[in-house]
């Protein structure tokens, strides 16, 4: 029975965006993804809204002090096995914003990460990549 | 009937940003809006005072991906302005360039935004496929798809010669003919129609007295562009704002639909008239020193900037006023009265920035 849920899971994860502070480069190209050119629906890949629904957090930008919280609130509104995708140069590191006195630096301060996409906007086909590389991970998790 | 206090975000299906609404409601009706903000605050422009004027360039490109080629320009031309550069002609062509081809593709992204904020998916995916290949342009000629780090103190960093510009109206060809597909739905379809006429409306008056800027003013009836004002090549292009009178979310669209073309041609007359001559001038003396504005037109509206140097590398305070900070005040007018279903479609109007909106 675990064996037909993990299957189906790995078949077509859903996935929940969450935006932290990040200069909307990433988020427009992790909503190119779903459009008719990258089409990740190919992979059962859905973005839905709610949280309790989803497999994979997709996080972009950097966390910050007043967005933290709302991070994890995220994060543990997930039902396990869930797996954290960092994307974009922000997310991963801070990226450019690092010094600013908002910011506290790469989402992993704050929440597991088990992916890092980089880049600065990370390009769809890296987020793609990313998102692959997650499944496997979530495949693994007993 | 009792009221009744819910948050609208900040981690909300229709925005792919983080900005809360606090929405009051009786009923279904919407009675009081309070924006709760913060969630995206990076502290920009006090990174800007820590890092040399030349590196800001980049750190103002990444205050909004969307529309970040303006933002480059703004800056640098502030930089200019104080500086006293004088920008070849060629390159003030190229930036009328990139700047008209970011407002395609932002203007596309938001009418698939709208499309989809009322559950019109095939739509939403048509607009972005045109958009796919406003990015591969962008991609072509500069070498990234949305931050495109073109744009330095002094001119640009890249040419578009002959052979890209051949390929260039070919590639604008295609989205013209994609862009006259999907534009006619906007303008005629009877659901759309149905959600957008009469919704969020902003009296002319009001507009003006809010401050409203870019298409959510020009919506209500105000020619006011700041392309107007002549910056970069726009001078000699030959440029009206496009303006529609009745103020709702479906003059606004029409206001983007309208520009969507209307940058189009500005591309085709730019490659037209690109002089020939040197990219970037040389940047010798003193760094910035003294005080300067600059005004340019986002596909949002009017963004603002003050500089001050003091004859340092590093400059005294950068302000930066972005068109969804001014259009917030304009928004909280639209919305009590509304039906709580009307909220996200409201909101998209304006197409709120939030990243722009907190830097």
């Amino acid at each position: 029975m675990m064996g037909l849920i993990t299957k189906s899971r790995i078949k077509s994860p859903w996935i929940v965006h969450y935006c932290c502070g990040s200069c909307n480069g990433c988020d427009i190209e992790l909503l190119a993804c779903l459009t008719p050119l990258y089409d990740v629906e190919r992979f059962g890949i859905l973005n839905i809204g709610n949280p309790k629904h989803a497999d994979l957090l997709v996080v972009t930008g950097p966390v910050n002090k007043r967005n933290e919280r709302v991070l994890l609130n995220l994060y543990h509104q997930m039902p396990e096995p869930r797996v954290v995708v960092a994307v974009g140069a922000c997310a991963c590191t801070g990226g450019i914003f690092y010094n600013c006195y908002n910011v506290l630096g790469g989402i992993d301060k704050v929440i597991p990460v088990d992916v890092y996409v980089p880049g600065c906007a990370a390009r769809p086909e890296a987020i793609i990549d990313g998102i692959v590389m997650a499944l496997d991970k979530l495949a693994k998790i007993k | 009937m009792s009221k009744i206090t819910f948050p609208f975000g900040p981690q909300h299906p229709v925005l792919p940003e983080a900005i809360q609404l606090s929405l009051t409601c009786e009923d279904e009706k919407v009675v009081e809006v309070l924006p709760v903000i913060g969630y995206m605050h990076r502290g920009i422009e006090k990174a800007a005072e820590r890092n040399p004027y030349v590196n800001n360039v980049f750190l103002c490109e990444r205050i909004c991906g969307i529309c970040s080629f303006i933002h480059a320009l703004s800056y640098c031309q502030l930089m200019e302005e104080l500086m006293q550069v004088e920008v070849p002609p060629r390159a003030r062509y190229l930036r009328v360039v990139w700047s008209e081809l970011s407002r395609m593709h932002s203007h596309l992204l938001w009418l698939g935004l709208l499309a989809d904020s009322f559950g019109f998916e095939s739509l939403f995916m048509q607009c972005w496929r045109a958009r796919e290949t406003v990015l591969d342009a962008l991609e072509m000629t500069t070498g990234q798809r949305v931050v495109q780090s073109s744009c330095v103190i002094g001119g640009v960093r890249r040419d578009i010669n002959a052979d890209q510009a051949r390929q260039l109206r070919e590639m604008l060809a295609g989205v013209k003919a994609q862009i006259d597909a999907v534009l006619p739905v906007f303008q005629k379809d009877y659901t759309i129609k149905a959600r957008t006429v009469g919704k969020g409306v902003l009296p002319k008056d009001q507009a003006w007295k809010l401050g409203a800027v870019g298409p959510t003013l020009r919506a209500s009836g105000w020619a006011w562009d700041c392309r107007s004002l002549g910056y970069a090549a726009y001078g000699e292009l030959g440029f009206e704002p496009v303006v529609e009178n009745d103020g709702d979310s479906y003059a606004r669209t029409m206001v983007r639909a309208r520009e969507l073309v209307q940058s189009y041609e500005l591309v085709l007359r730019a490659l037209d008239a690109l002089p020939e001559g040197p990219l970037a001038a040389k940047i010798k003396g003193v760094p910035p020193k003294g005080e300067a504005i600059m005004r340019t037109e986002q596909p949002r509206g009017e963004l603002f900037e003050y500089a001050r140097g003091n004859g340092t590398p590093r400059l005294e305070r950068l302000k930066i006023r972005t068109p969804t900070f001014a259009n917030i005040p304009a928004l909280l007018a639209m919305l009590p009265g509304c039906e709580i279903a009307d909220v996200p479609v409201i909101v998209l109007s304006i197409d709120p920035c939030i990243a722009c909106l907190e830097r």
